[in-house]
């Protein structure tokens, strides 16, 4: 899943100054998951913003709603109220939903509520961690299902750097080495064998540095042109 | 600066390590400022004539300075011969093959691939981490502008040709005293494949370990001449903060209690002994010595002296 942290308040209220009415959308996806972008945050963000704003002797009208998904058209059919009655919609969606959104209604001012950070998983009570970093080109057939791109600091694809120490990453005595977990993992899986074959540099074209990245699947968009 | 090169070796660095000799190289960190004075002078002063070659580092530990081509070629017109550090951190690999191609056109033969410390534990955390290449990706281009092609391809999907290629003496690293070594040999032996010639190593105070280490390169068949590192241990307060916070390096409490001990005007003098005796330890097992003064240059004639 997509995981996002809220914003810190000041910024979101930076971002709205001058706004009288705005609407606070959650998304059900994700976000709600991380319990950053439910409905239930939207509105307790919403309350938040309209206390701020009578701390500083403004009024906002600041309202709050939920559809089952930001990043698919047909949900949008489901808001309560027009965006375009607001003078900004705070999307906390993760930064897809604020984009598509925004696409949808050019005309409405979408505003994100939420940093996104990383693709990852629940890992314990109120934790998420990363576990792919979406390079496309994945390569987890060779390294025990760690992905060396999102869990080594510096993305390697031939093994530790020096760095390693007592299985931690040198850039925090906090984050696992991942490489360290790769070679643990193939070790018991008695699979070394697969760390000693060189890996060619990733081809980071199908990473960002290829530009904007589609997909498409051909048997609905034939479905689509029917 | 390659006045013992020959047509089979492209640097001294390398005609040294084949004849056979111990081999010492030194090693200079360029400035955060275009002050090069005072660092060229100590390497002339006390590097020049006594070491094989002269490591310039890259952007150590991620703390924005001058680079250290520049430096390369600076220490090489003064008539020493430099081993080019290269971290694959800063650079893609078009800046990294492009800086190769200067390298060499600027005279330089030794490259050392590092992969380069995490720009976190530097003094511009902020800055993206590139590693487009990782040091085996960089030893591979260096073997491939040899062969006079680069990493790209053309639109047949061949690779591109150059004109004119470059020659290269292709170090890497290693770090031989980590609790769990088995990784870092796997991974020498991949940049030993990829077309690394000599090795140098992160420091070293455990002659056994050391041993057991190059036992165990030896016995997977990785022949590439070994250099030793050698840091020289200052104070007690360095040893104890290597052991601490410095992966994969372990000072002994006997030689931090050895240091502890020493009057304060003898501890430069007991420094030097601890660095001569680690390479006399070590010399049986590898090909030389890489000294790492911090900034006690002065001290190198010393070290070298008592250890041969
Ligand atoms: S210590 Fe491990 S995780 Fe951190 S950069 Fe090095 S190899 Fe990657």
């Amino acid at each position: 899943m997509i995981v996002a942290q809220r914003k810190p308040i000041d910024e979101i209220l930076a971002m709205l100054a001058g706004c009288r009415r705005v609407l606070v959308l959650a998304c059900g996806g994700c976000v709600s998951v991380c319990l950053t972008g439910g409905e239930k945050q939207a509105d307790i963000l919403a309350s938040q913003l309209r206390l701020a704003a009578k701390a500083r002797g403004q009024e906002m009208d600041a309202q709050s709603d939920c559809i089952t998904r930001q990043c698919d058209r047909e949900f949008f059919a489901d808001l309560k109220a027009d965006p375009a009655g607001f003078d900004a919609v705070l999307s906390i969606a993760c930064g897809v939903g604020v984009g598509y959104m925004s696409e949808l209604y050019p005309a409405v001012r979408v505003l994100p509520g939420l940093d996104t950070t990383f693709y990852g998983a629940n890992v314990g009570p109120g934790q998420w961690q990363e576990y792919c970093h979406g390079c496309g080109q994945c390569m987890l057939a060779w390294t025990g299902g760690i992905c060396p791109i999102a869990r080594c600091a510096k993305s390697l694809v031939n093994g530790t750097c020096g760095g390693t120490k007592d299985g931690k990453c040198e850039v925090s005595p906090e984050m696992d080495c991942g490489w360290y977990l790769i070679y643990q993992k193939l070790k018991a899986a008695g699979r070394l064998d697969e760390l000693l074959a060189i890996r060619p540099p990733p081809d980071w074209a199908k990473d960002r540095s290829g530009g904007l990245r589609r997909m498409s699947v051909e048997e609905l968009a034939d479905l689509g042109k029917e | 600066m390659t006045n013992q090169a020959s047509d089979r070796y492209v640097s001294s660095l390398q005609a040294a390590l084949a004849g056979g000799q111990f081999v010492f190289t030194g090693e200079i960190g360029p400035p955060k400022g275009v002050s090069v004075e005072k660092c060229l002078h100590q390497a002339e002063q006390y590097l020049k004539g006594r070491v094989a070659a002269v490591n310039v580092t890259d952007i150590q530990t991620a703390v924005m300075r001058l680079g250290s081509l520049a430096l390369s070629h600076l220490l090489a017109e003064r008539g020493m011969e430099p081993v080019f550090q290269m971290v694959t951190r800063d650079r893609n690999r078009l800046a990294l093959q492009s800086d190769l191609l200067g390298a060499y056109v600027l005279g330089i033969r030794n490259v050392l691939a590092l992969t380069g410390d995490h720009v976190s534990m530097g003094d511009h955390p902020q800055a993206k981490c590139v590693y487009d290449l990782d040091s085996v990706g960089l030893l591979s281009a260096m073997t491939m502008l040899e062969s006079g092609h680069d990493l790209g391809l053309d639109s047949k999907g061949a690779p591109n040709v150059l004109e004119g290629s470059p020659k290269f003496f292709k170090g890497c690293c290693v770090t031989p005293c980590t609790e769990e070594v088995a990784p870092q040999i796997i991974k020498l032996e991949k940049k030993v494949a990829a077309g690394a010639q000599f090795v140098q190593t992160q420091a070293v105070y455990e002659p056994e370990a050391f041993d057991k280490f190059m036992g165990e390169v030896r016995r997977r068949g990785i022949n590439a001449p070994v250099m030793v590192g050698i840091v020289m241990l200052k104070t007690v307060a360095m040893g104890r903060y290597m052991n601490s916070s410095v992966p994969g390096v372990k000072v002994p409490e006997a030689t931090l209690d050895r240091l502890a001990k020493a009057a304060k005007d003898d501890r430069q003098k007991v420094s030097i002994e601890i660095c001569a005796e680690l390479v006399r330890a070590m010399k049986p097992f590898c090909q030389g010595a890489h000294l790492m003064t911090l900034g006690w240059d002065h001290c190198v004639p010393e070290i070298i002296r008592q250890a041969t």
